[in-house]
This record gives C-alpha cells, sequence and structure tokens, in this order.
C-alpha cells in the first residue's frame, strides 16, 4: 500500500533542479522527442481537435497539466504498484485528475467548460499520458518525472498549435475567430480550403511535419 | 516490503485505492455542487434572454426577472397551471406521451410593450444533444432571434451553431410559410447563396463538414414547432 512506497522514498541526491540532464526532459519532447512526431502518440486527438486554434490552445494547456500530475503521483507510487494492475491504477490516476479538472472548470469558468465539452474527457484516453507513465513515471523519480509530463505536455500542444494555425487560418481564413484573410481576397476568387477543416488535413500536415523533421534531421530517421 | 504480486496485495491496493479516489471525488463533486448550478441556471437563462437580444451575462439575472414572464403549455394548447416553466426539462418531455407533455413559454415583453415569445428546442446532434431556444414576434412566424447550444459537437464544425455567425441568420426569416406549415430549412453546406433575408425567407446558411448536426437543428426546430401549433393557434384567434 502507499505507506510501502512512501517507505521507498529515495535518498536526496544533490542534483540541482534544473540540471542539464533535466532540462533535457523538457527540451527534447520539444523536437528530437516529440510526441507526435517522434513517438507517435495521441494523433487521434491531434487530428480531431485542431480544426480552430482556440481549442487546440485548451486542449494544450489542459494536457500539459494532467501529463505532468499524472506523471508525479504515478512517480510517487511506483514502488507500490502492484505489476498486474499498474495499467488500470495509471488510468485511475488520470480518470481521477481528468474528473478533478473537469469538475472545477464546470464550478468555476462554466463557459469554458462548455465550450471543451467532451475534450475534457478524452484526455483520459490520450496515448501520451499514459504512455509517458509506462515508459517514464514507472522507472523515474517524482521531479524528473514531473518535468517529463510538462515537456511532452508542451511538446503535443506545439504540434496542435501548429496544426490548428494552419487550419484555422487556410480553412476558415480566421485566427482565434478574428478574420486574417483580408475580404478582398475573396473578392478576387480566393476560396477557404474545404478540406483543412476536416481532420484529414491534419493527417497530412502532421506527415508534412514529420517529413520536414527528418530531413532536416536525419538521425531521426530510423528511431521509430 | 510486501510482494507485489501477490494476491492479497493486489487486490488490497486495488480496494483501498477505489476507495480513496471515491470519496475524494465524491467529495469534491458534492462541495462544488452548489456552485455548478447555480452557473447552469445562470447560464439557461443568459441563453434564453439572448435569443431575443445579447445581454452581458453579469446582469442575466436581474434582466431575467425583470423581462421574461414564464408559461407552459399542453400540446394541446392550454395553459397548464401549477407548473414551473424554468424547472421543465424539453428532453424529457419529449419521452411522455404528446398529452401529458408539459412545454415552456418565455414570453420577453420589450421596453415598448411589444412581447416576443422564446420556445425551447432540444434534439439530436451528431455526438450527443443539442437544444436551444427559439425567439419568435408577434405574428409566432418571424424569427427574432435564437439561441443554440450543445453537448459535445465537434469544436470548428458540429460546435458552430453556438455561434454568432450561424445563429444570427435566422433573424427575420420565417419559421412557417402562410398556412401555419413548417418551412424553414438549414442548407447543406455553408456559402450557399441566400441573402437578402427578404427574398429567402426560408433559408439558412448550414456548415460544410457539420452536416449532420445542420439536419440535427432541421429536425429539432420542426418538432419544436409542431408541438406548439396548437397553443400558437389559439393565440391567433
Amino acid at each position: 500500500m502507499s505507506q510501502t512506497a512512501e517507505a521507498k522514498v529515495p535518498v536526496k541526491e544533490q542534483e540541482p533542479l534544473f540540471s542539464s540532464k533535466n532540462r533535457r526532459l523538457l527540451t527534447d519532447p520539444l523536437d528530437e522527442n516529440n510526441p507526435i512526431t517522434i513517438q507517435v502518440l495521441g494523433v487521434c486527438s491531434a487530428l480531431a481537435v485542431t480544426a480552430q486554434v482556440k481549442p487546440a490552445l485548451v486542449m494544450a494547456i489542459c494536457v500539459v497539466f494532467v501529463c505532468s500530475f499524472a506523471n508525479l503521483v504515478i512517480s510517487l507510487l511506483r514502488n507500490g504498484i502492484p505489476g498486474r494492475i499498474r495499467m488500470i491504477v495509471q488510468l485511475v490516476i488520470i480518470a481521477t485528475l481528468v474528473t478533478l479538472v473537469n469538475e472545477v472548470l464546470a464550478a468555476f469558468v462554466y463557459d469554458l467548460s462548455k465550450e471543451l465539452s467532451v475534450y475534457i474527457g478524452l484526455i483520459i484516453t490520450n496515448c501520451i499520458i499514459m504512455g509517458r507513465l509506462e515508459a517514464f513515471a514507472m522507472g523515474n523519480k517524482p521531479w524528473p518525472s514531473f518535468l517529463d509530463g510538462v515537456g511532452n505536455g508542451l511538446g503535443y500542444g506545439a504540434i496542435l498549435i501548429l496544426v490548428a494555425v494552419f487550419r484555422e487560418v487556410f480553412g476558415a481564413g480566421t485566427f482565434l475567430g478574428f478574420q486574417v484573410i483580408p475580404p478582398f481576397m475573396y473578392d478576387l476568387g480566393y476560396m477557404n480550403n474545404g478540406v483543412m477543416v476536416t481532420p484529414a488535413a491534419a493527417m497530412f500536415l502532421i506527415g508534412i511535419f514529420i517529413w520536414i523533421q527528418r530531413a532536416r534531421n536525419p538521425k531521426l530517421v530510423d528511431v521509430s | 516490503m510486501a510482494n507485489t504480486n501477490s494476491n492479497a496485495y493486489t487486490f488490497t491496493y486495488a480496494a483501498v485505492m477505489t476507495l480513496l479516489v471515491a470519496v475524494a471525488l465524491a467529495g469534491v463533486s458534492t462541495g462544488l455542487k452548489p456552485l455548478q448550478d447555480a452557473a447552469k441556471e445562470l447560464d439557461k437563462k443568459n441563453q434564453i434572454l439572448n435569443a431575443v437580444a445579447a445581454v452581458d451575462k453579469v446582469n442575466a439575472d436581474a434582466e431575467y426577472n425583470q423581462r421574461i414572464k414564464e408559461l407552459v403549455v399542453s400540446e394541446k394548447g392550454t395553459v397548464l397551471s401549477g407548473a414551473k416553466a424554468f424547472d421543465v426539462d424539453l428532453k424529457k418531455e419529449y419521452k411522455k406521451a404528446s398529452n401529458d407533455r408539459k412545454l415552456p413559454v418565455y414570453v420577453y415583453t420589450h421596453d415598448d410593450g411589444q412581447k416576443n415569445y422564446i420556445l425551447p428546442l432540444s434534439g439530436a446532434g451528431l455526438w450527443d444533444a443539442i437544444g436551444g431556444y427559439i425567439a419568435l414576434g408577434n405574428d409566432l412566424n418571424t424569427i427574432v432571434g435564437s439561441s443554440f447550444n450543445h453537448v459535445g459537437e465537434t469544436p470548428g464544425l458540429g460546435a458552430e451553431i453556438a455561434t454568432d455567425w450561424f445563429q444570427s441568420q435566422f433573424k427575420g426569416r420565417k419559421i412557417a410559410d402562410g398556412a401555419g406549415a413548417y418551412k424553414i430549412n438549414v442548407l447543406k453546406g455553408r456559402g450557399n447563396a441566400i441573402t437578402p433575408v427578404e427574398k429567402y425567407p426560408y433559408k439558412v446558411d448550414g456548415i460544410s463538414g457539420a452536416t449532420i448536426t445542420c439536419d440535427g437543428v432541421n429536425a429539432m426546430l420542426e418538432k419544436g414547432y409542431a408541438s406548439y401549433a396548437a397553443y400558437f393557434k389559439s393565440m391567433k384567434k
């Protein structure tokens, strides 16, 4: 049980909070170990929530929060979790955090919670979070795990927002709801690209991002 | 340390964890419920008012109390006393036999005494329930405004029904033809040539990529209009 886990909390080492190893935990997922383009996790929600920038932005914030705290909690409990039900335990922790976020949003910022509707719940099934719990938090100390969660959340969010910017600007001619393609362009025969509105466009865009990233950095090519 | 792979340990761990999580979540949920309910009630009042004119949400409560008179009518058109319109759950009412349904009407009074009739709507979108309010003018046919909401439509697609550009299109259009038959229709796809309003009083531009949600809006409007038909008839007499 949890007491046994606490008893096993390792002796504090004299490592600075933001040592270069820890900084890499934050920055690696932004590029060389990006959850979407390299680990190819979380692609499903990257297709679904990127039609507009605003939901993508909020989704990114929520995933950073849930991913980092789920990593932290699982890392604290890691020595006590029974091996055979570890996935279930991870899922319970994720679902609890997500439900808490949902309840708090509904009570204090009802409009926002209405706007996000299903996406909050969808975070539970975001494979990045469980992927990081399984791959990192189960075998690392709490602080690095927390940083890994923040880093992966940010890496995921960066791609999400990038895709959303392309999709919203070319699909609807707006950015965060504001018109950015000037009206005279439409008079000249410019049309919004209908494909950009559909999830298929996100797949093309992510494919192109992966291509560009690997063309620039050939050592990534056979990683996955 | 106990053997973390033993059956007893696994069962105990699962049981204790479930219990802790359940207590924590139940506590949070109960503790926040009054706040959530208040937020929901304010949101509903705001939506009802928005069907006629946009109001600042801060003033929604006062504005609602001042302007709105609540009524409950039956599908036969008689006004039912003793029921509170605001507490009626339309989705549940639609599941009852048509004779037992309680249908709320919110009567909005303008400063000049003119009245608008706000009707609640309830239907199904692509993923989940959709709903809304449509406000009709004195002739019970011209649409003064609309406000739609949804539980889980896709942002950027189906969720667009709750945005201004979609809702404001209804303004000035007619819900039924001269004979009183339902006629307004949300079209497939966006960018249909449907201006000016006077020339196309029964057409509303749709949303590209959200045809099923738009069909849901059509079905919801038609159903809503049909259930108030008898009440309107009695009003026009």
